[in-house]
Formats: structure tokens, sequence, C-alpha cells
């Protein structure tokens, strides 16, 4: 070998890096950096979103009861003696109060539970406002426990539950005029002798709404069935439309200025924001056909309207991702173009429509901006009726659900609403799986 | 053969200007290069031929580690420039790079102006201090690369409105640019009509003067009339290394006279 | 008869339809299907098609109508004095609405025919019974009223009669016309496919029409209110003052400013982070690591914007509030520009990123082998190559991104704040359009007034920003994906 003889290894020997060269891998290793800190900006965002509203919201899911034993006393609640459920629904919520009232009180004193610092109004506002309520509805659907002595489960009020899950304290309760502090010794004390208990609480997701001063009962029942309402009549309108739109805008409508002004309409529809299509809705479905007002068929159909870009996207990827040798075979074995897309082309890219559809149901279960417009916000408390009536009364929707619990004053109502997300975000994130199994177990590659 | 011009060659005693030792290229569980030992001469055209496949390419890559932005490829072997191995840990590639240029198959001039395209080079070396000496280079280079006249006063204008010769001609000035010492083509007029084919030809004749100019090519002709060495490659060997006279008139191995025959390939 | 069983009714006839008519084609060609123009079941699904479709549309045309044309007919017998009286048509059309409801309620749980409903409005305990089924009615005891929702009972049943009629009536004719057309001869195929095809292009219709419809009900209320508020007011005032009492200022200024504030502070925070992100994850990362982060940071776009907005509301806010606002005397507002900007911009880093990603990866590998074989460094070959070839899609994706956050609504309804303010601190509580639109028409007001209606020119201006900016965006994506296919 001659080459160790070459003058010019000394000075641009490839080992040895000179200054710009290492200047240059200086500005490389930073700009790699840069990238990985925006990645992990990103992914830091994404966990403390998660993180903040997940560690808000699990208390929701467990509330404070009250557990006391109340007799039914027949004579307060059954003058009649009959057992005649339209006599009992005479007796008002204020009978079973006092009924409450002198259970509790009694169970206090045998317990040897100190409440001397207390009036008898402060002693009652240990339990929620709807426990009475409850009662009565517990009675009247059942007029044989009259007369029995039992046990009787009522929500704590909003405060005392903030106390034993850590969110007021006996500072805070001093500020408060809610509760005071010797409220929260004689609740502690309660909780001792095993009066008063933290639990697991499915009427949170059960119950229906409850007013402002009640946040304890409030519950996503009314909002979790008008979501589902809407999601039927979104999936039964926009699935069929938009795979009959995909199936002639991608196989049969011919190319011209026509069809394209439908193609760069759906494009736009895609983009237009969301509180447009509530604008839509509230002009033309309320105020001019004279729908009712946060009636879920026209949430219903504002979604579906919504939805209906992103799944007739979807729907035409998955045409055109099967091969046109499909459609020719079927067309030289002298099939119609239209039995060709309905034996062979439209089987085949189902799981593929099937898989936009579920993500386009899944914005549009999160989506809220739209049904403020039309009047879901308002306090619904009866559940709508089975279908296709209660298509048509009033009801909520999970999001706007929880937009509106933030707009409450009490912040115990943050707590429920961080709930009420927890439960959209899993039914989103089962659908998204769903989603994704379906494209992971009938992916096809051509 | 009959058609085939052979050249007269200058076969003058050219050093080793890079050494190949044992290379092997793996593409994943591919074997695309097997025990591959060649030397480049400095001041020489070589030529690498073979059928599509072979390795001709692979090997070219190995030879300024483009293979490295291909991430399941995996180099072993030993290569060296003027005695240093390129593969050596200390040896960053962007320096190697500079001093082993590249022009691709495919045009492909960057979406700037023609100018631009051909200030690339020194202006990330910083081989340039002013902005004198760079339009020097740029107007050298393009000299050089048998361009400048056909774009002098549209130096502003985009490198892409150019036609595939004259897009081809610029990335070869793009090349030359940076002062490169060893310059790699990989069948650089397969994307060219007739006349810039020769037009680029010509231009390697010029150009092998001053680097070592190493061409893998599809055209035996090609071959033949541009370069003073040749190496054939088959199924990821290499058969047969020599002067590109004796290649084409009087190759050694069997494999060589079929595919320059025309029987395999 | 129900909605349902008139559907089940049709669909039933649709059945029979279809064997019947597969049946009658194969009868008149004694059983040898070869001398039929197309295949038996095309003639059965002639039959189908004509006895279904024509009756369900206009079951479903007639069910959107008629609660308009009952209400119409209702509230044109209501006396005058009622209206006044009990404060607008609307209330007491929502009264009679329930009452008559209750009125379903009743008789249907006690078996009551139509005479006995009558006399409930003489019954003294109708409050009660109607309290007993949920609907809580304190206008039951005026005569009108009651009278009005009999009348509405009365009207809706009778529509609803001569809908059922009407449906059926429909169903039976397709049956007949398309049953008794059957010959061997009948391009029985031909008739069919037209008839699907003509299906498949009326639902690629609403496509259409859905837009005709955004743009028609937002001009026509915009045109109502600047019938009633002066245009150059609303497009030049510089302030938003809603009086519902009347004399309000309603200038749009404020509101505008306030979106352009967020936005661009979203996309300060959006397009760096989304941009970097993309380049690594298309240059620099390996398949795995792009197999894992991308999709996690597309989660952030699948989430829903009411969490985004909570997560403002709830976290956000307070932490700018108590950390940079309060310390440099700024602001002691937890619902701020900056709030509603950051979070938004967190939302918008997934949009910005797969849109960059994709462009990225559209530029030609030869551009890069082209830099990199001259011994230009990875970040180099980005930085002078790849961007500026990338350039005109990542400005359309950018722009795209803009769009969204100008419609966003629900981020900055719960964290910018509701004051309409022309100010330059980002700590500052601000509006935007969005907000307006919805505190405007989410009121208890009257829907013929200023205040009202100005939602809908709001609406409008959005309509058109958005839409520029989204042509804008798709024009220039689409010019830049042909340059390189």
């Amino acid at each position: 070998m001659t080459d160790a003889s070459l003058p010019a290894a000394a000075p641009k020997s490839l080992l040895v890096a000179d200054g710009r060269t290492r200047r240059r891998k200086a500005a490389e290793t930073r700009f790699r950096l840069y990238g990985v800190a925006a990645i992990a900006i990103g992914l830091l965002a994404l966990v403390f979103l998660l993180t903040s509203v997940l560690g808000n919201g699990v208390n929701a899911f467990r509330q404070t009861f009250v557990e006391i034993p109340v007799t039914l006393d027949e004579a307060v609640l059954d003058k009649t003696g009959t057992r005649d459920p339209k006599a009992m629904a005479k007796v008002t919520t204020v009978s079973y109060g006092k009924l409450i009232q002198q259970a509790l009180e009694a169970e206090l004193a045998t317990r040897g539970i100190d409440t001397s610092a207390l009036t008898e109004k402060q002693v009652m506002s240990l339990m929620s406002k709807e426990a009475p309520a409850d009662l009565r509805r517990q009675v009247l659907a059942d007029p044989l426990l009259i007369g029995q002595t039992i046990t009787f489960d009522a929500f704590a009020t909003s405060r005392v539950d903030g106390y034993f899950k850590g969110r007021v304290t006996m500072e805070s309760a001093s500020r408060d005029s809610n509760i005071t502090p010797e409220q929260l010794v004689v609740a502690e004390a309660m909780a001792g002798a095993g009066l008063i208990e933290t639990r697991w609480n499915w009427r949170f997701l059960t119950a229906p709404d409850a007013s402002e001063l009640r946040p304890e009962a409030a519950g996503l029942g009314v909002a979790i069935l008008g979501s589902a309402y809407m999601m039927l009549i979104v999936l039964v309108l926009s699935l069929p439309i938009g795979v009959a739109t995909s199936i002639y805008l991608e196989e049969m409508a011919p190319k011209n200025r026509w069809t394209d002004l439908i193609e760069v309409n759906i494009a736009n529809l895609a983009a237009v924001p969301s509180i447009v299509y509530g604008i839509l809705a509230l002009a033309l479905f309320i105020n001019f056909m004279g729908l009712p007002q946060s009636a879920p068929i026209v949430g219903g159909l504002v979604l579906t309207l919504m939805t209906l870009p992103t799944i007739i996207i979807a729907t035409r990827a998955a045409l055109q991702a099967v091969p046109p040798s499909i459609r020719d075979a079927a067309l030289g074995v002298g099939a119609s173009k239209m039995q060709s897309i309905f034996h062979h082309v439209l089987p085949l890219a189902m799981p593929g429509i099937l898989t936009g559809t579920i993500l386009g149901l899944a914005r549009a279960l999160g989506e809220s901006a739209p049904l403020l417009l039309i009047g879901m916000v308002a306090f619904v408390k009866d559940f709508p009726s089975a279908p296709p009536e209660g298509l048509m009364q009033p009801a909520t929707a999970l999001p706007v659900q929880v937009y509106q619990w933030t707009q409450r004053s009490d912040p115990a109502f943050v707590e429920r609403a961080s709930g009420a997300i927890i439960v959209l975000l899993t039914f989103l994130l089962t659908m998204n799986a769903v989603a994704i199994i379906l494209r992971r177990r009938f992916e096809r590659r051509w | 053969m009959n058609v085939m011009q052979i050249a007269e060659r200058a076969t003058a005693t050219a050093t080793a200007k890079m050494t190949a030792r044992g290379v092997q290229v793996h593409y994943g569980e591919n074997h695309a290069l097997k025990d591959v030992d060649v030397d480049i001469l400095a001041g020489t055209v070589t030529a690498f031929i073979g059928p599509s496949g072979c390795g001709k390419s692979t090997f070219l890559r190995c030879l300024n580690r483009m293979n490295d932005t291909v991430a399941s490829a995996r180099v072993t072997g030993e290569i060296r420039l003027d005695g240093e191995d390129i593969y050596d840990r200390r040896v960053d590639p962007v320096t190697l790079r500079a001093r082993v240029g590249m022009v691709f198959q495919k045009p492909n001039p960057f979406p700037k102006s023609i100018y631009e395209n051909v200030a690339y080079g020194p202006r990330i070396h910083g081989l340039t201090r002013n902005r004198a000496e760079l339009d020097q280079v740029v107007e050298t280079s393009l000299r050089k690369a048998a361009l400048w006249n056909e774009v002098k006063d549209r130096l502003q204008a985009p490198g892409t409105g150019l036609s595939g010769g004259q897009q081809q001609r610029l990335c070869i000035a793009r090349a030359i640019a940076t002062a490169p010492e060893v310059l790699l083509m990989d069948e650089p007029c397969s994307a060219l009509d007739p006349i810039a084919t020769a037009q680029v030809e010509e231009l390697i004749d010029e150009l092998h003067t001053q680097f070592s100019v190493v061409i893998v090519t599809h055209s035996m002709q090609q071959a033949a009339r541009v370069s003073q060495r040749t190496a054939f490659f088959h199924l990821g060997h290499l058969v047969e290394y020599g002067e590109t006279g004796q290649i084409f008139t009087n190759p050694r191995d069997p494999r060589t006279e079929s595919y320059i025959t025309g029987r395999i390939g | 008869m129900g909605i349902g069983l008139l559907i089940l009714i049709v669909l039933g006839l649709a059945g029979c339809g279809f064997l019947l008519g597969r049946q009658r084609a194969l009868s008149l060609v004694e059983g040898d299907a070869r001398r039929l123009h197309s295949l038996p079941s095309y003639y059965g699904w002639s039959v189908l098609l004509f006895t279904a479709v024509p009756a369900l549309l206009l079951t479903a045309a007639w069910l959107f109508l008629q609660p308009t044309v009952v209400a119409h007919r209702v509230a044109a017998s209501i006396p005058e004095a009622t209206v006044t009286a009990r404060g607008g048509l609307d209330l007491v059309m929502t009264d009679i609405r329930r009452i008559s409801e209750g009125l379903d309620l009743i008789a249907r749980r006690e078996g009551l025919d139509t005479k006995a409903v009558a006399a409930l409005g003489t019954d003294t305990a109708l409050k009660e019974r109607l309290g007993a089924v949920g609907v809580a009615a304190g206008a039951g005891s005026d005569p009108a009223v009651f009278d009005a929702a009999l009348a509405w009972r009365e009207t809706s049943a009778g529509l609803h009669r001569a809908m059922t009629i009407a449906v059926l009536l429909l169903a039976a004719a397709g049956f007949l016309f398309a049953f008794l057309r059957i010959s061997p001869a009948l391009r029985a195929r031909n008739l069919v496919e037209q008839f699907v095809l003509v299906l498949l292009i009326s639902c690629s219709l609403i496509a259409v029409a859905t837009t005709f419809g955004i743009i028609a009900s937002l001009v026509a209320e915009s045109w109502s209110f600047f019938r009633i508020y002066p245009a150059s007011e609303f497009f030049l005032s510089t302030v938003w003052n809603p009086k519902f009492g009347g004399g309000s200022q309603l200038g749009l200024w404020p509101l505008v400013w306030g979106t352009i504030y967020v936005s661009l502070i979203a996309l300060a925070v959006a397009v760096p982070i989304g941009l970097l992100a993309a380049i690594y994850l298309s240059e620099y990362a390996t398949p795995r690591l792009r197999a894992t982060v991308k999709p996690l940071l597309e989660i952030l776009a699948g989430i829903p914007s009411i969490v985004y907005g909570l997560f403002a509301l709830i976290t956000v806010g307070p932490i700018l509030r108590d950390w940079f606002a309060m310390p440099m005397g700024l602001g002691a507002s937890s619902s701020s520009v900056m709030t509603a900007g950051v979070v938004m911009g967190i939302m918008l880093i997934p949009y910005v990123s797969s849109l960059s990603d994709d462009i990225i990866n559209a530029v030609p590998q030869a551009m890069r082998d082209g830099s990199f074989g001259l011994g230009a460094t990875q970040s180099e070959t980005v930085k002078r190559v790849v961007l500026p070839a990338a350039l005109p899609g990542i400005v359309g994706a950018v722009l795209l991104a803009a769009s969204r956050a100008i419609g966003e609504t629900m981020i900055v309804v719960m964290g910018a704040g509701a004051a309409a303010k022309l100010s330059l601190n980002p700590f500052e509580a601000m509006t935007t359009v969005t907000v307006k639109i919805v505190s405007q028409l989410t009121g208890d007001t009257e829907f013929a007034s200023p205040e009202t209606l100005v939602a809908f020119a709001l609406g409008l201006t959005l309509f058109c920003f958005t839409l520029a900016l989204n042509v804008a965006a798709l024009v220039i994506v689409r010019k830049y994906r042909e340059q390189y296919e």
C-alpha cells in the first residue's frame, strides 16, 4: 500500500474533527434535543391533563353515607292504614324529614354522641336535603315497609362528604356558611360510631341531576341516557347516508364540476366549527320546524350532520383501498356495476367503514358546543321515556352535563364534573379500543 | 462486442485512493454484498457493472457511508480512504461525505435557485469566506459541469425548472462545488435522453483528471466509453476487476463473458 | 296506530312484496328463470323498493312537519288575552304542549276515551292528576289553555290518522304499481339499479343541503339583525355592551381581538412543539419510538374539547394566576387569554404534528440523499432542504390549525372569560366570538331582539373566517401534494 505516504493525511484526517465539524455536530445535537423536548412537552401535557382530571374525578364515584335505623311510623305515613298509594302520596317530604330527624337524634343519643354544640337544624343538615325525598320514594315504591324499622342510607351533605374526602378542612369550615367545625366534630364522632361511611356510589351513574343545593345527590343517569339516544340517532342516520354518499362519489359519480362541488363541500363541512352546526340546528330544527328544545332528536340530528363528513371520508378511504382488480374481476364475469359494488367492494370495505363510523361516533359523543345552543343545558331531572317518544322529551348529554356542573357555584360540583369526564373518557376509550381491534382483526393488505 | 468502441486508456501508475477489503453488507436478513475487495485508483474513472440487484449500487453507497441512512443496513469489512478506515468510530460520516461526493440516479435538485443549489455544499462546509469567493466557486463548478453558459443569466431561477439533462449536470456541479476527492455516480444517465447522456459522459471524462470517479452503470457501452477500470458484480460477488479494455475484450471469468455477450443480465 | 307499528306494517308489506314479486316473475315464465330479463330476486326488489321507500319518506317528512302545522292551527285559536296574560305565545304553546302530553298520559294510564278527557277540564283536581303523571302545569286551570290543549290533541290525532292512511295508501299504491308492472321482459335489474342510484345521489345531496342550510340560516337571521341594528355599528364599533333592556352596543372588534389573541397564543404553543415533534418523529425517531409516540400524541386530538375546558378551568387557570399573573402584577383572574390560549395550544399540537408529519414524509427521499451525499448533517438537511421543500404544506397545516383555534368553543367558554375588552395583557379575561354566540343564544331571551340575533351575525363572521382559512389551506396543501406526485 502506497497511500501511507500521501501528504494529505495529516491535516485532513477523517479521524480528527476540526472546529467547524465540532460546531456542526453540536448544532446537530441541539436540534435533536429540541425535537425530544417538543415530544416530551406534548406527552407531559397529556399526562398532566389526564392526571389532573382523573385525580379530581375519582372521588366522585365514592360518596359519604349516613346510615341510621328509621322507624316508618304508620301514624305519620299512612293515616288511613289502607296502604292506598294515592293517599300515601299526599304525605309530603316534610313529614318524612321530621321522621328522619327524630330517628337521627335518637340514634345519636343512644350512641352517646354529644350534639349539645349544635342546633337541631344543624344536626339535620349533616344529611343531604335529598334524604326525605329519597325515603319517600323508597316507601311509595314498597308500602309494606310501613311499620317496620329499616336501615336508611342517606347521602351526607356535600360538605361532610368533602371533609371525609379531604376537600373540606376544619379551617375552611370556619369560613363556610354551609357548615361549622362543630358539625364536623359530630360527623367525625358519627364516623367513629360507624354511622357515617364513605363507599362506592352507583347512584352517581344512575341518578338524575340534582339541584344546586344538593351536589351529593347529582348523578349522570339522564345524561348517559340522553347521550345514548343521540348516538343511536347518529348511528342509524349517518351510517347509511354516509355509505351511500361515499359509494356514489367514489364509484358511480362522473368526474365533473358538480361532483367536484360536492367533494369540496364535504371537505369544508368537516372543518366548519361545531358551534356553527349549533346555530344551524337552532334556526332550522327548533325555530323553523318546531322540534322541541333539549330533545335528543335535535341533538342527534345536528350530530349526524357533523359526523357525516367524518364517515364519508373514512368510507371513501376504505373503498379506495379495495383494489380495482376486484371490480374488474366482477365486471369481467358480467356483473353490473351496482352488483360488483354491493357484492364485492362493499363487503371488503366494511371493516374500514365500521372503524371510521365508530371513530365518528366517538367524536360526536364528546361534542358539546352545538348542544349548548339547542337548549341541552337545561336542568333535567326526569328520565326521558323509551324511544320513539323519549327522543322528543328533554334530556341532557354527558359533555353538556360536565359544562353545566362547572357553572354551578358549589365546589363539590367540580369533583362531579371531573367524575363525569372520567365516565365520558371511559366510553371514548372503549369505542376507540373497539375500532382499533376491528382494524387489527380485519385489516387486509392488498 | 463488435460494436463496442474501446477507448485508448491511460494506464499510468496510479495510487489507490480508496481500498476495500472483505466488505459484506446485510439488509436485515438479506446478504446483499459478499466479501468484496476493490482498490479505487486516484485520477481514474472506475465503472461498476452487473445485472440489477447484483450489489454494485450497494457497494457504491458503502464508499461514502450513505448506507448509514438505511436503518436495516449492516456493513462489515474494511474500507479505507487515504489509509484511514472510514467506518472507524471516530469518523463523522458528514466529513467523509464532504470528501467523497455523490451524484444520484435521478436528478434531485433542491427546490431552490440554481445558485443556491450549487452554493449549498460550500455553505454548509464553510469553504468560502465571503460572497465573492462563493460566487467564484459557483461559477467554476457550473463551468466544470458544462452548465455555466446555459444558466449564467438565470442563476436565481429554480433548479427544478431545468431540463432533465441540465438538472443532472446541476447535481454534478453541486457535488463538485464541495471539492470532493472521490466522486461517486449512481447510474447518473439512466434518467436522461441520449444527447444529455453524451454531455454527461463527456463531462465525466474531463472530471477524472481532478477526482477519482466511480460510476455505476447499466450500460456496458457507457462503461466502455468512459472508464479506465471496470468491476463486474454478480449476485453480490465481485466477479472480476481490472482494466476496462481487458474486461471487455478478454474476460477471465466465464460469468463476465456471459454478461458482456448478453447471455445473463 | 303508533309510528313503530306503522313502520313495521310498511316493512312487512314490502317484505311480502319482495316474495310476491319474485313469485309472480317466476310464475309468468312457468318457473324457467332463464326466460326472465333479470334474476327473479330483482323483480322482488323492485316491488320492495317501490313499496317501502316512498312510504317511509312520507312518514319522515310528515313527522317533521306535523308539529309546525299543529302549532300553527292551535296558535290561531288561542284568544289574544290569554297570550298577553301568560307572557307571550312561546310560553303558552309550551304549556299547551305539556298539558296535552299530560292528558295523553292520563288517558293511557286510566283508559279514558275522548269524552272523558274533555270532561277533565271541569275536574278541580286536574292539577294534581297532571302532577301524578309527572307534568307540572300551573296553567291547566285556565280554560282557554285547557281548550287549546284539547285542540292540540285533537289536531295531532287527526293528522296522525291522516298520516297513517296516507302512508298505507302510498305503500299499497307503490306495491300495486311495481307488482303489476312485472313481466318477463321488464328490465327489473336496471330498474332496481336506477332506483338505488337515485337513492345514492339523494344521500350525497345531503352534504350540499347542509352547507346550504348553514349559509341560509346564517344569512337570513343576520339579515334580520342588520335590519334592526346598523351594520356599520356592528362592523366598526369597538364597544361590546349588550343590555337586555335595549340600547345595546354590539361592536364586533373586541370579540375579534379576543379571538385572534387567543388563537395566536395557541399557535405560538402548538406550532413550534408540533412541528419539532413531527420533525423528530419523521427524521430521527426509530420506527418503534415513532409507533409509540405518534398514537400517544394523537390521543390529545381525540380528547373532547370539554375536557380541555375543564382542564383550563380547574388546573391551568389557577396555576397561571398564582405563579405568573399575581407575582408579576398582571391580574388576578384565573380565566384569561393565556389560560385559554395555552390549553388550546396543547389541543392543537397533534393537528400540527400529524399534518406536518404527513407533509414532511411527502418530501422525496432523493432530496435528503442529495443533501447527505454532499456531506450535510441531518439537521442541516432538515433546516435547509426538507423544511423549505415542505414549507407550503406546513403553512397549510398551520392555517388549518388556526381555523380550529378560531372556531373552538368550549375551551374559551370555560377558560377565557366573558369580558369584551381590547387589551394587550394576556393575563386578563377577554372574550371571543364563539363565547358570545353561546352566551347570546343560551339566555332566556326574546328571539327577535338584536341581542339574540347578533349571534347569527357573529356566526356568519366566524363561518366566513374559517371558510377562508380552510379553503386557502386546502388549495395550498393540494398544490403541494401535486408537486411531489
